[in-house]
């Protein structure tokens, strides 16, 4: 007798279990405001991403084309992928110093895992991480990006 | 002639007799034959794509998704475009495969829930053929889709597939049973096989609603039988996407794996379309007997429509049903059937023929 | 040369079938190569190796801040965690005292990365059982974490947060609110995933009594975390060995005695519950400080050999560097938790049947990058 209880019971309990789950699912469907779908290329006007997202190492410049890059090569030993390059130039300055600047900042956006080290240990803060986030290209070597912009200037008063 | 919408069986009658009026009988059947293939396979195809567009939203929604929303208004020509999509794919040839069982079993699995098709009452007087053992018929056919889903993971040469298959036959044999017994029951209740008597019978009353609680757990298992018929969740074993990547259908591509696709969809139809006949009324409107001005709203509504809005609802239940729960091991499901569903099924018929003898249905 | 043709029984033949590398249950490039009979698993290899990137030798190249972010990529889902490891060895080895707030921000991340963790556990444990539903409701609250973590770390699954002696940046002025924003929405819908899937009968018959490993099988085959205490294993280290911040909180530690399926799943859903509990103590209390404290920019081991294990949400993830004096390790060992949890598979799996395999697989929630390293 006890067995056939414990039978009709398992068949209660089951059905109910059964009943609960489909509570939720159902609950969702007749709910359409629950939707979370982020309509992803038709939202591109109004996607803002956080301002610490980690997208790309950029060199900020200012309106004058000045950047803060004083071409130590600090980044470059920090990076532990050697995606970052720092072709440096020697400048003669106006007191006849001979005066390190860089030539090229070259930054291998393939290469890059993302870790923060460059835009962290820059004495400087010449690097910084932008947001943009779509990187895709067809072409692998459009990825090797030169950071500082063609005649552009070290930023009075960065040492 | 005359023809309404809510009665077909003088359009189909007025159509026999000026065929046989202008030509010799058999050349008049073969047409007959020709009209009702190209119209059940318009309606398959249409049934079909849209049944695979509204799982998508359905289980979109379900799952706080939106689903698809591209292709054309609420991305209804989704799957128009998924379908164009499979026609141009390439049918990759299987090594070592049997090459004609292989291409031979998304027809067979095809045809089975084609000729099904044939058997459905959708209106008065509008099906193709209603045959005295309609129920009957229904079963043994309806059951034929195994075989293309066993050769299909015989031919395939791959070890997921004839695990799939074999699952698949396991479980149509034990759950064909219930199927069975759960129809058999209202069979008695509505004393005749025959499809449109059954619906017939139903102007006042459902039989869910006349057959008292025997006539409630046989719809209950009929349709969760039927779920583990058409291999859907949670009893879609034979496919088990997280154990045999996709079952039996594994090796498929293209226009095939297209048909077995569709067959799945049609076979849910067809299943839902069982259970609206002949558990609640099939095109009959919902009527209670003496609430004239209650009935007359009814009966204004067109039978086809009604018939589609209880399918619609019924499948609607079947794909709620996948998307809740997690799939049974096999024999689990097993289990389900031999020690739950058949000796509740027999009992269950045994009570409807003591209330039929009794009289106590209404 | 003569050929012997060894004659088998047709009924003592085996069917053997590869799962993976590339399958749907793996979780990853996994390849286990299954015997079966029938239905019947009569023994499961794991073959691992497929993304083995040599992590542990690159970290003998690499500066110890370099190494943090190779960390993030071994168990991707406990990369938090993993950095911790990592830089609390490096801090004990140079005897750096890092500020309380930092420890608190290290507690309250870690115990995020923990649930948001159990959070994808549970989608794919749901999705590996059939239940398709589970996994976009477990990924939807999982974004939630993954926003917060963006917010304030500025990636969102390879975090890279944690450096030597500190953090990399503050937390975001907004930070506190979303944690609490998260908890509170959190607490409210965690009820879904006992009903979807803990209490529905289908789910129990399938994990219970599955895969079941005893108190001793379990204390033999090292197993740890989740899969160790479902078999009753007490060995969580943050209540046996505690770091950062949890000497200061109070917490359950989740025991089950069965070492099936289904406790190994519920002791990952309890870890949620007290990961909660855990942040709710820390939040409001995250003392005021600096987020670093004073490194040299070279950081140089004493030579000497150090040791430092954190509780991942797989189990214990040991850090074992050899320093010999120079600004590279000499030689580091991560001792994974998912590399021994994978090894008792064998044992757990065979005589079930193919479903139950895949159920077993997922129970242990294996991070196959973790595994290989």
């Amino acid at each position: 007798m006890k067995s056939v209880i414990e039978y009709f019971k398992g068949i209660y309990n089951g059905i109910k279990s059964l009943l609960v789950g489909m509570s939720v699912t159902g609950g969702y469907f007749i709910k359409p405001g629950t939707t979370l779908t982020q309509q992803y290329p038709d939202n591109r006007d109004t996607l803002v991403m956080f301002e610490r997202f980690k997208g790309e190492v950029v060199m900020p410049h200012n309106e004058k084309n000045e950047h803060k890059c004083t071409g130590c090569g600090i980044c470059e030993i920090n990076c532990p992928n050697g995606t970052i390059e720092v072709i440096s130039a020697t400048e003669v300055t106006e007191e006849g110093k001979k005066k390190r600047i860089i030539d090229k900042h070259i930054y291998h956006l393939g290469m890059c895992t993302f870790c923060g080290l460059c835009v962290k240990t820059c004495p400087s803060q010449a690097l910084a991480f932008s947001q943009e986030f779509e990187h895709a290209v067809f072409d692998r070597t459009k990825l090797t990006k030169v950071l500082n912009q063609p005649g552009s200037k070290l930023m009075k008063g960065v040492e | 002639m005359e023809f309404s919408i809510y009665d077909f069986s003088s359009f189909t009658a007025w159509i026999d007799q000026s065929l046989r009026a202008s030509m010799s009988p058999g050349l008049a059947v073969a047409i007959e034959m020709l009209i009702i293939g190209v119209v059940i396979l318009i309606f398959y195809a249409i049934v079909g794509l849209f049944l695979v567009y509204a799982e998508r939203k359905v289980c979109a929604l379900m799952q706080n998704r939106l689903g698809p929303n591209r292709v054309g208004p609420g991305g209804i020509f989704q799957t128009i475009a998924d379908l164009v999509k499979l026609l141009f794919v390439e049918l990759v040839p299987i090594k070592n495969a049997d090459k004609i069982l292989f291409s031979l079993a998304p027809y067979i699995v095809i045809i089975a829930s084609f000729m099904a098709m044939g058997a459905l009452p959708f209106a008065k007087g509008l099906h193709a053929i209603d045959l005295n053992i309609g129920v009957f018929y229904l079963m043994a056919v309806s059951s034929m889709g195994v075989v293309g889903v066993l050769l299909a993971g015989w031919a395939s040469n791959n070890k997921y597939s004839l695990i799939g298959a074999m699952r698949s036959g396991a479980q149509i044999v034990s759950y064909e049973l219930s199927v069975g017994m759960s129809l058999v029951t209202i069979v008695v209740l509505a004393g005749t096989m025959q499809l449109s008597e059954i619906v017939q019978a139903q102007q006042y009353g459902w039989f869910i609603f006349r057959g008292h609680i025997p006539a409630l757990i046989a719809f209950v298992i009929f349709i969760v039988a039927s779920t583990a018929e058409t291999n859907r969740g949670p009893f879609d074993l034979a496919e088990a996407e997280s154990e045999l990547t996709a079952g039996f259908h594994t090796e498929y591509s293209g226009i095939r794996f297209a048909f077995f696709f569709l067959a799945e969809y049609i076979n849910m139809f067809i299943v839902a379309a069982i259970a609206t006949t002949v558990f609640f009324g099939g095109w009959m409107p919902f009527n209670v007997y003496g609430w004239e001005g209650f009935n007359k709203v009814m009966n204004l509504i067109p039978p086809f429509i009604w018939f589609l809005g209880k399918t619609g609802a019924l499948i609607f239940l079947i794909m709620w049903f996948k998307w809740t729960f997690p799939r049974l091991r096999i024999d689990q499901l097993l289990t389900l059937e031999w020690k739950y569903f058949l000796p509740i099924n027999i009992i269950n018929v045994l009570i409807m023929a003591l209330i039929v003898l009794l009289g106590w249905h209404w | 040369m003569e050929v012997k043709e060894k004659k088998v029984g047709l009924e003592n033949e085996e069917y053997i079938i590869n799962m993976g590398p590339q399958h749907p249950s793996t979780h990853g490039v996994l390849r286990l190569v299954v015997a079966l009979k029938g239905e019947i698993v009569q023994r499961v290899e794991p073959h691992i190796g497929y993304i083995h990137r040599g992590i542990e030798k690159m970290c003998e190249n690499l500066t110890y801040q370099q190494i943090i972010h190779l960390t993030d990529r071994m168990d991707y889902l406990s990369a938090h965690i993993n950095n911790e490891a990592v830089c609390l060895a490096v801090e004990n080895a140079l005897e750096i005292e890092v500020p309380e707030r930092v420890k608190y921000i290290r507690t309250i991340m870690s115990e995020l990365t923990r649930i948001q963790s159990h959070q994808l556990f549970w989608a794919t444990f749901g999705m590996d059982l059939g239940g398709l539903t589970c996994f976009f409701y477990g990924l939807r609250d999982r974004e939630k974490i993954l926003d917060i973590f963006e917010e304030s770390c500025g990636g969102r699954m390879i975090v890279s947060y944690n450096t030597p002696g500190g953090l990399m940046n503050d937390i975001h002025p907004n930070f506190q609110n979303r944690v609490k924003e998260f908890l509170k929405y959190f607490r409210g819908v965690i009820h879904e995933y006992d009903d979807l899937l803990t209490g529905n009968v289908i789910f129990q018959e399938r994990s219970k009594g599955m895969g079941v490993m005893t108190l001793e099988q379990a204390i033999a085959w090292g197993l740890t975390g989740p899969t160790g205490r479902a078999s009753g294993f007490s060995c969580d280290i943050r209540k046996h060995n505690p770091y950062s911040a949890y000497d200061k909180v109070t917490f359950r530690e989740i025991l089950y005695t069965e070492g099936d399926v289904f406790h190994r799943y519920l002791a990952r859903m309890e870890e949620m519950r007290e990961s909660m509990n855990i942040i709710d103590q820390l939040i409001d209390n995250i003392p005021e400080g600096p987020y670093t404290a004073k490194m040299k920019p070279v950081i140089k081991l004493p030579e000497g050999e150090y040791f430092q294990s954190v509780e991942t949400a797989r189990g214990e993830l040991g850090v074992y560097i050899v320093s010999d004096g120079n600004k590279n390790p000499f030689r580091v060992k991560f001792r994974s938790p998912n590399f021994v949890n994978l090894a008792p598979l064998n044992l757990m799996a065979s005589g079930s049947k193919i479903a139950d395999l895949v159920a077993i697989g997922g129970s242990l929630d294996l991070i196959i990058p973790d595994i290989d390293r």
